[in-house]
């Protein structure tokens, strides 16, 4: 009796080991991935938001509690309101021209036309490449006296323009060239998106709207631009969040200094010269957390919007 | 509109897709464009439309030569098969923007589209996104929408084709409602004979791109031109009984049964390998000993009014409808009496009607 009594009680405490198994085996391959996550992603972010909020903080370690002056001396400081209003301007002419451009030219690039995968190449080339590696070449490209752009200009019998030099009061120019190299380089990832967001079109309504008369003009606005709205959203979105980090568009042009009048300055040129150069680490951390609720803020508006565009 | 094809022929590389058709298309009517999938109905339809280049012949609307002619010029109206509703449109929008092509003012428009709404049943949709509705309304917006621009001429590509059983049934007596309302011209692509014989005033038979024979349905249905016209039309499907003539009857291949038949012609090709088409409803059960042919029972299946009954014929099987109160069991022979309708012999190698 006793032997039996045993052997129940056995097999049910092995039945639980085996429902304790289940149920927690799986989180056991889950460690590697969550160890990683938390030791490279959620702790330094944490870490960032600590520093953001204690008081006068050095690398020594001494502070003097928390609070939000770090936040107020950065929202006060003249180098990050310029920061501010420069990584603005970039963020609202690269996105939206770039965006209108890719449209265009993914159109193009999806007729079927021989000789397109040449230009289909050509135009994804920038992505494979790195893009400091591709600023230094459009440095040249941007050169007063010998460089290509200016030469076009010259051909239009437009004047030199002093695109990466001192010239001007706080040389205008600088962010222009600054601009004109973020389109091109945001170009070839938002074309291919787009592209492949155009081939998802089914081609049965460009016929429906054919026998009904419909021309290209029409065609495009009412058919491919409304039916194309959520990838545009997407890489709109994408796009958006890239260009607020705006800095390795920068750091060629100017040997690492933003502008040829310090003229260039953006938020993370802020928040790096903050960090390494200043060892001002609450003031970089508080940049960035504004940098990140700027760039949250504007996600959700566009994810609103784009409620609108599912059908 | 009155449409008439002449020699037209549409080629893909070396592939003949529609094969030197002449005919015509009458005025007002509902024409079906019926075959087995891949027989050319899409292409002759996409030629009509203009989708597609004609390569040989000439499509006249009319007294017009519109061949060459651009879709967008020749006033049709088309159904596709999926129906291809802008998803991003609302209803109204959808059914309005041929109209909005055009450039009709808006209001106009929009009165004009909420009328075509209401001619289909689809006034109480008009918000809605084409996501949001089901086959048949999608259908019926679709139809709408080519009827608009009050089209010459309107297509439909197997409109039917998405819908479950019972649909189907349903909006084919709606297109031919809203056909007659209208008093459009209508050709109406479908491989279901069924769809064709219903609700059509002419049935267009084709098959591997060839005109096979075109005839109201009763008449395609009585009068078969080849053995592939008998064989796709009726249901059950008409009975083959492979044979030779002898003596100016038909002997089925084993000898085992002969058929001599009144409407026979008189001089029918002796020794020719033949087929006999007998559609079921053809054969009647003799009341006495006088009778056109015998066969065995091989098995019977009650279809509530009556039965349908499987024949020997030697060692080839026919079906006959039997009524219920007939009492043979299986195993015995019947004597069988063949009516003046759904009899026919074709020759067995060209098919064609002897
Ligand atoms: N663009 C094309 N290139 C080559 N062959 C084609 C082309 N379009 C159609 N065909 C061929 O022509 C034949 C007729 O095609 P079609 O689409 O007219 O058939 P269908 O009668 O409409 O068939 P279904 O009932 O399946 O729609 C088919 O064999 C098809 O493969
Ligand atoms: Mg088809």
């Amino acid at each position: 009796m006793a032997d039996v009594k045993t052997a129940k009680k056995k097999s049910r405490d092995e039945q639980g080991n085996y429902i304790f198994n289940r149920r927690f085996e799986p989180f056991g391959y889950l460690i590697p991935f969550a160890l990683g996550l938390i030791v490279f992603t959620i702790y330094p972010i944490v870490n960032v938001v600590i520093m953001a909020f204690k008081e006068k903080y050095r690398l020594s370690g001494r502070y003097d509690g928390f609070g939000l002056y770090n936040f107020e001396y950065v929202l006060a400081n003249d180098d990050f309101r310029n920061a501010l209003s420069n990584t603005f301007l970039y963020v609202f002419t690269v996105v939206p021209i770039a965006t209108v451009l890719a449209i265009l030219i993914a159109n193009l690039l999806n007729q079927k036309i021989r000789g397109m995968a040449i230009f289909q190449t050509a135009y994804f080339l920038p992505m494979v490449t790195s893009s400091i590696a591709v600023g230094l070449s459009w440095r040249y490209i941007f050169n007063t006296q010998v460089g290509v752009l200016n030469w076009i200009l010259s051909v239009f019998g437009i004047n030199a323009v002093d695109w990466l030099g001192a010239s001007g009061a706080r040389a205008p120019w600088n962010i222009v060239a600054v601009i004109i190299f973020g389109i091109w380089n945001m170009l070839p990832f938002t074309i291919i998106l787009l592209l492949s967001g155009l081939q998802n079109i089914d081609p049965m309504y460009y016929t429906a709207a054919r026998v009904d008369g419909a021309g290209s003009r029409m065609m495009f606005f009412r058919i491919t631009v409304p039916l194309l709205a959520p990838t545009i959203f997407l890489t709109m979105i994408i796009n958006m969040i890239s260009a607020f980090k705006v800095y390795n568009e920068i750091i060629p042009f100017w040997s690492g200094r933003p502008g040829a009048m310090n003229n260039v300055y953006t938020m993370v040129y802020f928040i790096k010269e903050q960090f390494y150069s200043k060892d001002r680490l609450g003031f970089a951390a508080a940049a960035a957390i504004i940098l990140f609720l700027i760039i949250f803020a504007f996600t959700m508006l566009q994810r609103f919007v784009q409620r609108r565009f599912r059908y | 509109m009155h449409v008439r094809i002449d020699h037209l022929t549409k080629r893909f590389g070396d592939f003949t897709a529609v094969d030197d058709f002449n005919m015509d298309f009458d005025d007002g009517k509902l024409t079906a464009l019926l075959g087995p999938s891949g027989c050319g109905k899409s292409t002759m339809l996409n030629m009509l439309s203009g989708i597609l280049p004609v390569t040989e012949g000439h499509i006249y609307f009319d007294e017009d030569d519109v061949t060459g002619m651009p879709p967008q010029d020749r006033g049709v109206g088309l159904v596709f098969q999926n129906y291809a509703l802008y998803p991003h449109m609302t209803v109204l929008e959808n059914i309005a923007f041929p109209l909005e092509i055009k450039k009709v003012p808006k209001t106009e428009r929009l009165e004009k589209a909420k009328e075509m709404a209401k001619l289909v049943h689809v006034d109480t949709l008009l918000d809605r996104r084409p996501g949001a509705l089901s086959g048949g309304q999608q259908q019926r917006v679709a139809i709408a929408r080519a009827l608009i621009k009050e089209p010459r001429l309107l297509l439909l590509d197997e409109p039917l084709s998405n819908l479950d059983a019972r649909l189907r049934l349903e909006m084919r007596e709606e297109i031919r409602r809203i056909q007659l309302r209208t008093g459009v011209t209508t050709i109406f692509v479908t491989h279901d004979q069924e769809e064709a014989m219903s609700i059509c005033d002419k049935i267009v038979l084709m098959k591997d791109g060839i005109l096979q024979q075109e005839d109201a349905p009763q008449e395609l249905y009585d009068d078969p031109h080849n053995l592939f016209v008998a064989n796709f039309l009726g249901n059950p499907p008409i009975n083959n009984i492979e044979g030779v003539i002898r003596d100016n009857a038909f002997v089925t291949r084993d000898s085992a049964v002969t058929i001599r038949y009144r409407n026979f012609s008189k001089d029918l090709p002796e020794g020719r390998e033949v087929i006999l088409g007998i559609r079921a409803e053809a054969a009647i059960i003799s009341r006495d000993e006088t009778h056109d042919f015998t066969g065995r029972i091989k098995s019977r299946y009650t279809m509530g009014k009556e039965e349908l009954a499987f024949l020997n014929l030697g060692d080839q099987e026919i079906r006959v409808y039997l009524s219920t109160e007939y009492e043979d069991k299986p195993g015995e022979d019947a004597n069988f009496h063949l009516r003046s309708k759904g009899v026919f012999l074709f020759d067995k190698e060209t098919g064609e009607r002897i």
